[in-house]
């Protein structure tokens, strides 16, 4: 007797009798809905009698048949009553997803949106940078205020954690640039101009750019997410009724930390890479340790360690300031979270790169060749 | 199928214990068929840990579960995934997916045990569902964000009874609503097991709850259920904590509104 939900179709005398049978449960429906769509006539009976259990389901699906042919409802149980009454509240109409511009439309409010949203963000931006020079002139003022577990704390994760894998990062860079320089100038016959590409290249340029690089990709995108997750819980907002500036309480040590640790970050990458380099030269182009490093005295000029050390602070403070701007826009859900933090990097390592590119130029202008 | 089964949810021996902090020492628990039994204990005392226990998202390091005679614990995946379907859950703050609407988050249940249903009818379903749970026609498109705690609450008992559940697990429904969305709750919950016929396992803090809606009530303290029965059975322990509960000024208060409109009640 019981049995998937079934219905057989029945001629009288009254017209067109739908007979449903089985168990008309969610779990039990198969292709039944489908089928009961295609009825061959209009039927004026519907008859429940051979029902062996009923749920909102079936129950829905009954009332809407009965509804839309205008059919009777016999033989129904007490339980089937109940819940076509409870589900026969539900006839306002729910939409389920919210509704939809014609594609047309929706690209040209996508194209505003968007363009709305960098203004939005460039000022976003520049006045969180006059919230942080504001809170750094109250820390100023205040030395006090400054959190100094919290820096120190900022100082471990960004540097102090970030040393092995930005030294392992540096060291193969330090390799690759010396196989690579060395193939290109064993042709002219010069691999020892290999020690000058290194040595320039690390200290000038790869050294900090590529920690910038990595300090975002580790230090920048958790600022934002470990910023972002609090605005969610609330926690931002009950510092703020607490009286404890955010800014001075969070953003601050992290700007604090990036900002210092980004040139010895840097120095320690150009160092160690100049170690792979050298190490290279020594095992295959068999130029001695010494003989390197006293070219590398002869061929760095004291001015590419500067110029390395004056980006590396900027970079630093480029990071921090998105990841934590990135952070402080969160509002929402989990998903958020996720997106500020790729812009929180794509952002930053873009601004560096860019950045990257004016001091260059900046530095050649002012003689530093 | 299990109608003949009285006991809807067997709890035996269960030990729990997060490091040296013992949470359960050898509970043991049922729920009957039908019924709904409000589960209440001191803040700690592993209400919420027990019904992750029961719905298996927590492993009991003792003990054993059975579940309309199903045994849970050490139960093969297949027959878990099919006691699954047969159960419902609302977490303490709903629980919504927040990238889904509130009609999608109650299709998600249905797409993943019946995905051949066919989107018109997942569709009618969810509609009814959320009309069902008690919220308005024009939350079904919005986002768990735009929700109010209470509706939150609600999207999320629409999504506990997406498959005809015989069980109903709820966490702490009533927690942080007005009263009045409290009490329209209580009496939703209790029309909805009378109508669904369901078996509802119930925490709560609230007295007004359990007066309202508890067919009967679950003490948890010192690791054990100390004390299971209806209102009135409870009221005559004499176990301190009981009796501070109860008798204490908000269930004196709890129990004179059920006296002055005893219509709640039944």
């Amino acid at each position: 007797m019981t049995g998937m939900a079934d219905f057989v179709e029945d001629s009288g005398a009254q017209g067109l009798s739908v007979r449903l049978s089985g168990r008309l449960t969610l779990a039990d429906l198969g292709d039944f809905p489908r089928r009961l769509e295609g009825l061959s006539a209009t039927p004026a009976e519907i008859d429940l009698s051979g029902v062996d259990r009923i749920d909102t389901v079936g129950a829905w699906i009954v009332q809407q048949l009965a509804e839309r042919t205008g059919a009777q409802i016999t033989g129904a149980s007490t339980d089937a009553l109940r819940l076509m009454d409870l589900v026969r509240t539900a006839e306002t109409e729910v939409r389920v997803r919210p509704d939809r511009p014609s594609p047309a439309i929706r690209v040209i409010g996508e194209i505003g949106e968007a363009t709305l949203l960098s203004f939005k963000t460039l000022i976003g931006l520049i006045s969180f940078f006059g919230e942080i020079l504001i809170a750094s002139w109250a820390l100023i003022r205040h030395p006090r205020r400054l959190r100094m577990n919290a820096v120190v704390h900022r100082f471990e994760l960004v540097g102090v954690k970030a040393l092995g894998i930005i030294g392992l990062m540096s060291f193969l860079i330090g390799i690759v640039i010396a196989q690579q320089g060395a193939v290109q100038l064993e042709q002219f016959g010069a691999e020892v101009l290999t020690v000058n590409l290194i040595g320039r290249i690390t200290t000038r340029e790869l050294g900090v750019l590529m920690t910038a690089i990595m300090v975002a990709g580790r230090s920048g995108s958790a600022f934002a997410a470990q910023i972002g997750t609090m605005k969610l819980t609330e926690e931002i907002d009950a510092m703020r009724t607490i009286g404890v500036s955010p800014i001075e309480a969070l953003v601050i040590p992290r700007m604090l930390a990036a900002i210092v640790l980004m040139p010895l970050l840097g120095f320690y990458a150009a160092l160690v890479a100049i170690l792979g380099g050298g190490l290279f030269c020594w095992v295959s182009l068999e130029i001695p340790p010494i003989t390197f490093v006293q070219r590398l005295q002869e061929v760095i000029p004291l001015t590419d360690l500067w110029v390395g050390l004056l980006k590396a602070p900027v970079f630093g403070a480029i990071i921090a300031m998105t990841g934590c701007f990135q952070g402080m826009q969160v509002s929402g859900n989990a998903e958020e979270v996720g997106l500020r933090t790729t812009s929180a990097v794509v952002q930053a390592i873009f601004l560096v790169i860019v950045l990257d590119a004016f001091f260059a130029v900046f530095f050649t202008q002012i003689g530093w060749i | 199928m299990d109608l003949e089964n009285p006991i809807a949810i067997r709890v035996r021996g269960i030990t729990n214990s997060f490091g040296d902090q013992l949470v359960h020492d050898n509970l043991d628990l049922d729920v009957r068929n039908g019924e709904i039994l409000g589960v209440v204990g001191g803040s700690g005392t592993g209400k919420s840990v027990l019904m992750r226990t029961i719905i298996g998202l927590q492993q009991p390091q003792a003990g054993s579960i059975e579940i309309f005679g199903e045994p849970m614990t050490g139960a093969d995946p297949e027959t878990e995934l099919d006691l699954r379907r047969r159960w419902g859950v609302m977490f303490q703050g709903g629980a919504l997916f927040s990238t889904l609407t509130v009609a999608e988050n109650v299709q998600v249940p249905l797409r993943e045990f019946y995905p051949d249903l066919g989107q018109k009818l997942m569709d009618d379903i969810a509609a009814y569902k959320v009309l069902m749970a008690g919220l308005p026609a024009n939350a079904g498109p919005k986002y768990p964000a735009e929700l109010s705690g209470g509706m939150k609450k609600r999207a999320g008992l629409a999504r506990a009874l997406a498959l005809d559940p015989q069980l109903l697990f709820l966490d702490e429904p009533t927690a942080g609503l007005d009263p009045i969305s409290a009490a329209a709750f209580d009496s939703l919950v209790r029309s909805l097991s009378h109508a669904l016929g369901l078996t509802v396992f119930l925490i709560t803090h609230d007295l007004d709850t359990l007066y309202a809606t508890c067919d009967r009530v679950a003490v948890l303290a010192d690791h054990k259920v100390i004390a299971i029965g209806t209102l009135p059975e409870l009221l005559v322990s004499d176990h301190p904590w009981i009796q501070q509960y109860f008798n204490g000024p908000r269930g004196r208060a709890a129990m004179a509104a059920v006296d002055r409109h005893p219509a709640k009640e039944a």
